[in-house]
């Protein structure tokens, strides 16, 4: 579904933050991407929402090559993936309600379409009681979970997580982690960036492990 | 009993209406709307002076393509029998109203305010004038009677007043590019206001956009919500702008016609005639209004393409 082949991105004159990359994601598959701080998996996350381009090499999603896409294809593509940032991105003068409906409002759709489907998913994280107020005043647990629920709304094939579960309690972590095994059960690929080992060992995936912008990659179970 | 309280369609139901995507009060609002307002209001102020300008010469054209004047040479002994045959001959062509021939001390009047009234005429080779009052301009044929009358008459000549009809047509010409050489630099003056304030926008709602962008909102959805934002903005302020010109324009035709008889007025009717901007200077405010929302739409909605553009090649 998604290949990268001997990738190589640079910022700049400076050196490589990826180098031969090559890398397979397969549909429904569920890994984590891990490594030290600075070891590039911000960037790579990146190369996958379309957001940079690759120096080198070749990075296709859904069987398309991302180099020389149209801004109407792009757009097209993103809306088969979704992100979680680790910073949330939420619009500040929307709802928790509205930055969660926002990818079905840009796609069109009448609010009555996706208002039953947008309500039960804030129930779902616990958000039900929070769904009118702005982000301003959520804590940083409710915006993690907030900023979830906008990038699986629209059920992707595709969700990158930046440390999804960077500021929440243990118990939260594991019932959004639980929440992402559902959505891949259901046929999304699931890319987690994180530093979390308690996470990774909760629920046993495939380690996509970075170290100096290379790439090493443990299949699930050790192998 | 809490489980029911859950169960119930609670708040979401009557959902409050959707917030706008990008936040109105990050676009520039009152100073860009003063601005707009401002251009709107020169753009309609020039329309009209045009409008005014063209209006009145026409109306000066018309009075004078009324009326030619038939000059003889008075230094021949038989003028006066030349000047009744020319009369005869112009009063025989068609489409002609009254011939009225003008006396040497007719023709002393009309250079009285040039030599004064005691100065003696008579040694001066002044010519003898005939007014021919046009009924019909239709049916008048200058071009015939002019060649009737040099071929009959020696020394007549048929005055059509053209050259100060060039003259008029030229200077409200020159008037009217003036006024839409104007009307163009106030709307490019707006458009590059609109330019400015619109990345001043994209730049204020940069995590706006980024969000959009990944959820694959696309640049035509992005520079849609700005482009209402805008749309609106020159709307308000193009109606202001517009509104107050054609205000202005109703008090000078009213400071006109109830100032009649006054100096002041006086001087504006032997200027301008007709002191009212007319019909089409109303319709053309009307139409700078509507342009400049539109250009104001259109410019923040290319200025936002242009700019996502650059950053998806950044």
């Amino acid at each position: 579904m998604i290949t990268l082949e001997n990738v190589g991105l640079r910022y700049g004159n400076a050196p490589e933050v990826l180098s031969d990359v090559n890398l397979r994601i397969e549909k429904s598959s569920f890994q984590y991407l891990t490594g030290p701080s600075g070891a590039g998996k911000t960037s790579l996350l990146r190369l996958l929402f379309m957001s940079l381009r690759p120096t080198r090499g070749v990075v296709s999603l859904f069987g398309r090559a991302t180099g020389d896409l149209a801004p109407k294809e792009v757009a097209a593509l993103r809306r088969r993936v979704g992100v979680v940032f680790q910073d949330f991105r939420l619009l500040d003068h929307l709802t928790t309600y509205e930055n969660v409906a926002l990818p079905l409002r840009v796609q069109g759709r009448a609010e009555s379409s996706y208002r039953a489907d947008v309500i039960e998913l804030l129930r779902w994280v616990g958000l039900g009681n929070r769904m009118h107020v702005l982000p301003p005043v959520l804590s940083g647990g409710e915006k993690q979970r907030a900023a979830i629920a906008r990038a699986v709304i629209g059920q992707p094939e595709l969700l990158l997580a930046d440390e999804p579960t960077g500021n929440v309690d243990p118990q939260l972590g594991r019932r959004l982690l639980r929440l992402l095994i559902e959505l891949n059960k259901l046929g999304t690929s699931i890319i987690i960036a994180t530093h979390d080992v308690m996470l990774m060992e909760q629920f046993d995936a495939r380690r996509l492990v970075l170290h100096d912008g290379h790439l090493q990659v443990f299949e699930r179970g050790g192998a | 009993m809490n489980e029911v309280t859950a169960e119930r369609p609670e708040a979401e139901e009557d959902h409050p209406k959707a917030n706008a995507i990008v936040p109105p009060r990050s676009v520039a609002g009152t100073a860009l709307t003063l601005v707009v307002a401002i251009m709107s209001f020169l753009a309609c102020l020039s329309a009209g002076a045009v409008s005014l300008v063209s209006d009145a010469a026409d109306a000066w054209g018309a009075q004078i393509a009324r009326e030619v004047t038939i000059e003889i040479a008075s230094i021949d002994p038989d003028v006066d029998d030349r000047i009744l045959r020319a009369a005869a001959i112009a009063r025989a062509a068609p489409g002609i109203g009254s011939v009225t021939v003008m006396s040497s001390e007719d023709a002393g009047e009309l250079l009285a305010p040039w030599l004064g009234r005691q100065a003696d005429l008579s040694d001066l080779p002044i010519p003898r004038l005939i007014r021919v009052a046009i009924a019909d301009p239709a049916q008048v044929d200058l071009a015939a009677l002019s060649q009737k009358l040099e071929a009959e008459i020696p020394g007549a000549i048929l005055d059509d007043h053209r050259v100060w009809t060039d003259r008029l047509v030229a200077m409200a010409r020159t008037t009217v590019a003036l006024g839409l050489g104007i009307l163009v630099l106030v709307l490019m003056a707006t458009i590059l206001s609109v330019v400015f304030a619109t990345r001043a926008a994209m730049a204020g709602n940069r995590d706006v956009v980024h969000v959009l962008d990944v959820i694959g909102a696309g640049d035509s959805f992005i520079a849609g919500e700005f482009q209402r934002h805008f749309l609106l903005l020159g709307l308000r302020g193009g109606a202001i702008g517009g509104l107050a010109a054609m205000l202005l324009f109703l008090l000078f035709g009213l400071f006109v016609s109830v100032g009649a008889g006054t100096p002041e007025a006086d001087q504006i009717l032997a200027l301008v005639g007709a002191p009212e901007v007319g019909l089409s200077g109303y319709l053309a405010a009307l139409g700078i209004v509507l342009l400049i929302a539109v250009l104001t739409a259109a410019t923040s909605r290319m200025t936002v393409r242009r700019y996502l553009a650059l950053a998806a090649e950044s």
